[in-house]
């Protein structure tokens, strides 16, 4: 499928001279852009490069059945452009953020307005989507909300008890980490990496780590890239744990709650045997990791997880079996799979649609290249679908972690790390625990960050949220919102 | 049958909760480190080698002047511990690092090589919030994961209920805030709003590098460098995230419940 396409290709993890990366006038980019994803391709990133007074647009694009990457970009210009999102609803947000980012406007998006523009002490929200009617309400939540939990703000069109439609407004979280890595990497890049999602550090630095290598022409050790490849199970298993809690939690089922908040604890403990933080910072470094998980170590971890993941079926068993909980989880919050191929969802979100997408599978780098899993896949697309994705993912993560575990490659697990190739793109994508983690990095002359695009899987995936609540009632919303999980620092940025 | 089931595993279990504070705390992962050290009078003349070297500009050294570690803006990524080739700042393995005034955690100076750990508060206050504090979590700018440890002390581990502690939904059911994040700039309105909310008397305890001092985005145009410059703050918790038992001790140290403190 991919072979005919006139984008550059790349695997994932590599790089290329940007001056190899193919250049059309916009509105010819905008169309090759949309053919591709017309004929499978999906948008993993799309963004704006200045250039003088101009700006070009790179598009990157997965074609997952052929485990390869495709870049391209525009030529510089000003002004207006045809937009992409008329045609294909993935590029919706993409497009919003160029447009607040650069100022360029994509003609014909149907909803233009900022992502997360600070308008002085708040983000700059604009006007909210309105149903009219004299049955309709409108139901505002946050950006404060009820639990420990991050902000951001809900508008809901109601007719009684249901939600017609639901708008989302982010940008709280706003800490300017793009803007921040111009002329980088800064010594506080990688401390930056590492908290654009807190629960995806692992994943984050990982694709951080994996484009400095790519720029560096190189990569890391294997041991290292073994040890990437535990942490991130292991941050997979404590996310994925906590969500069955806390959709347990949402429908008042406490044993599997309880159960499962411990459990989450034990497998973040983990993660700190290895590197002594919870969240795995300082793990992960460019040129390799910052510590190395000896055979005593292993075999602690060996003996926990095992007692761990036994408890963790257990208690996720108990969800299954109570008619209670299986009767609030099924056909609730439902999104199709054809909205979801639409819209470009990714994760565990995407695969409880039935999608078989998974980077660690369609686009194999560092350590799954070795190593596989199989992909956890549900149809259904409800509430009770994503919960089944997760506990598969936890069975899945619990045996590849016991099989690397017991066989650790030799070596080291750093080393010094070449500059960053001048003019030059690369490309990382990582499987977090959401789904899709993209960055992409382009070096200017003298091989320091001329634009860093970071793309969190909650970019892609809160549209798929406002679609789970549509005919959905109100008070449905908090498990709608806990099976999804979503990042808003991550999407924030 | 998962009644059956969970009877069984309650049974099997039995109480999950931990002994600590009336028993001793739990070990901290051993690669963590704990609360860092600084014998300044250590440093070679004119050295600066930790100085360049911490992702935060926690640590500086003004010419003819001992080093100066700033604990609240640290991430303890022990890079500076690594470099230092007269070991004048070491890991000590405590988990104690809440303080009350922001000063306190500077480091370095003679007298000042650790953190001068709270007080608790005055009487009044204690009479007040001493066996039942109801906290409003607020969220502003940062990574989600103070969040998630602060969350951790929910669970059956640590059970914070049992000390009269509890997170509420709303800012006019609590007695103070307790905050998370650098406070961007987008969030600077809902901090405000929420703090105006909270009945008087009210504390504020700032949880984490990003509330104390902006953290790993300190110094970023979009953020306000923590929590203080928006409201007054009773209690700073350093980490990046805390460790849950680092945020345990803060609030059973403000509130005078820790047996090795403890007020008459």
């Amino acid at each position: 499928m991919s072979a005919a396409t006139p984008f550059a290709l790349l695997a994932n993890a590599t790089s290329l001279p940007w001056a190899d990366v193919p250049a059309w006038p916009v509105a010819d980019f905008v169309r090759a852009t949309a053919a591709e994803i017309s004929r499978g391709a999906r948008l993993s990133s799309l963004f704006g490069v200045p250039e003088g007074d101009d700006v070009q647009l790179v598009a990157v694009l997965a074609f997952d059945s052929d485990s390869t990457l495709a870049v391209g970009r525009s030529t510089p210009f000003k002004g207006g452009y045809p937009a992409l999102t008329a045609t294909h609803a993935q590029a919706h947000l993409f497009e919003r953020e160029i447009w607040e980012q650069h100022g360029l406007t994509p003609e014909g998006h149907p909803w233009l307005k900022p992502v997360r523009r600070s308008a002085g002490n708040a983000p700059a929200n604009a006007e909210f989507f309105r149903v009219d009617g004299g049955e309709i309400h409108e139901v505002a939540v946050g950006p404060i909300h009820a639990g420990v939990i991050e902000p951001g703000h809900f508008r809901f069109q109601c007719a009684g008890e249901e939600v017609l439609h639901l708008e989302i407004a982010l940008g709280y979280q706003h800490r300017g980490i793009e803007e921040a890595l111009a002329g980088g990497p800064h010594r506080a890049t990688l401390i930056q990496m590492e908290t654009i999602a807190g629960d995806t550090t692992i994943a984050h630095a990982t694709a951080h780590a994996s484009l400095m290598e790519a720029l560096a022409q190189t990569e890391a050790p294997l041991l290292a890239q073994w040890l990437r490849a535990i942490a991130l199970e292991l941050e997979r298993l404590a996310n994925h744990t906590g969500d069955l809690g806390a959709l347990a939690n949402d429908v008042a089922f406490l044993p599997t709650s309880s159960a499962c908040g411990k459990l989450r604890g034990d497998f973040l403990n983990l993660t700190a045997l290895i590197c002594g933080n919870r969240f795995g910072r300082g793990l992960v470094r460019p040129g390799g990791c910052r510590h190395n998980l000896d055979s005593v170590r292993a075999a602690q971890m060996i003996g926990t997880l095992t007692t761990a993941l036994a408890d963790t079926e257990q208690a996720a068993s108990w969800l299954w079996d109570a008619a209670s909980v299986r009767s609030r989880f099924e056909n609730v919050g439902t999104v199709f799979q054809a909205q979801a191929a639409e819209i470009g969802l990714v994760g565990p979100a995407a695969r409880a649609c039935g999608l078989v997408r998974d980077v660690r599978y369609d686009h194999p780098a560092g350590w799954h290249r070795f190593a596989h899993s199989s992909v956890a896949v549900w149809p259904g697309g409800d509430v009770f679908a994503r919960a089944r994705v997760r506990s598969l993912e936890i069975q899945r993560s619990g045996e590849f972690l016991r099989e690397q575990l017991a066989t650790p490659p030799e070596g080291a697990f750093f080393s010094d790390l070449a500059a960053p190739a001048p003019d030059t793109l690369a490309v990382a994508l990582v499987e977090g625990w959401r789904g899709e983690v993209c960055h992409v990095a382009l070096t200017d002359a003298a091989g320091r960050f001329r634009r860093y695009k970071i793309t969190d899987p909650s970019f892609h995936n809160w549209t798929g949220m406002t679609l789970a609540l549509r005919g959905t009632a109100i008070s449905d919303f908090p498990i709608c919102n806990k099976s999804f999980n979503l990042s808003y620092c991550g999407f924030d940025l | 049958m998962f009644i059956l089931d969970t009877l069984a595993h309650r049974l099997k279990h039995g109480c999950e909760t931990m002994d600590y504070p009336k028993g001793p705390a739990p070990a901290l992962p051993d690669r963590h480190g704990g609360a860092l050290k600084v014998d300044a009078s250590k440093c070679a003349d004119g050295c600066t080698a930790c100085v360049p070297v911490c992702p935060t500009q926690a640590i500086i050294r003004l010419p003819g002047k001992p080093v100066s570690l700033d604990l609240g803006r640290c991430v303890f990524c022990a890079a500076c511990v690594e470099v230092c080739p007269e070991h004048a700042i070491t890991q000590t393995g405590d988990h104690r690092m809440a303080v009350r005034r922001r000063e306190d955690l500077v480091l370095g100076g003679a007298g000042h090589e650790q953190v001068r750990l709270a007080d608790a508060l005055d009487a009044k206050l204690r009479k007040l919030f001493g066996r039942s504090l109801r906290l409003r979590q607020v969220s502003a700018g940062g990574c989600g994961a103070c969040e998630a440890d602060t969350n951790v002390l929910g669970t059956i581990g640590w059970d914070l209920g049992r000390f009269g502690i509890q997170f509420v939904a709303s800012p006019r059911h609590a007695d103070g805030l307790l905050v998370t994040g650098c406070v961007s700039n987008n969030m600077e309105l809902a901090v405000k709003k929420a703090w105006d909310a909270v009945p008087d008397p009210k504390i504020v305890i700032a949880v984490g590098a990003c509330a104390i001092a902006g953290g790993p985005f300190v110094g970023h145009p979009e953020i306000h460098n923590g929590a203080a410059s928006i409201v007054p703050v009773d209690l700073f918790i350093p980490g990046c995230p805390p460790h849950p038992l680092t945020i345990l001790d803060g609030l059973l140290r403000l509130l005078d419940r820790l047996e090795e403190t403890r007020k008459k």
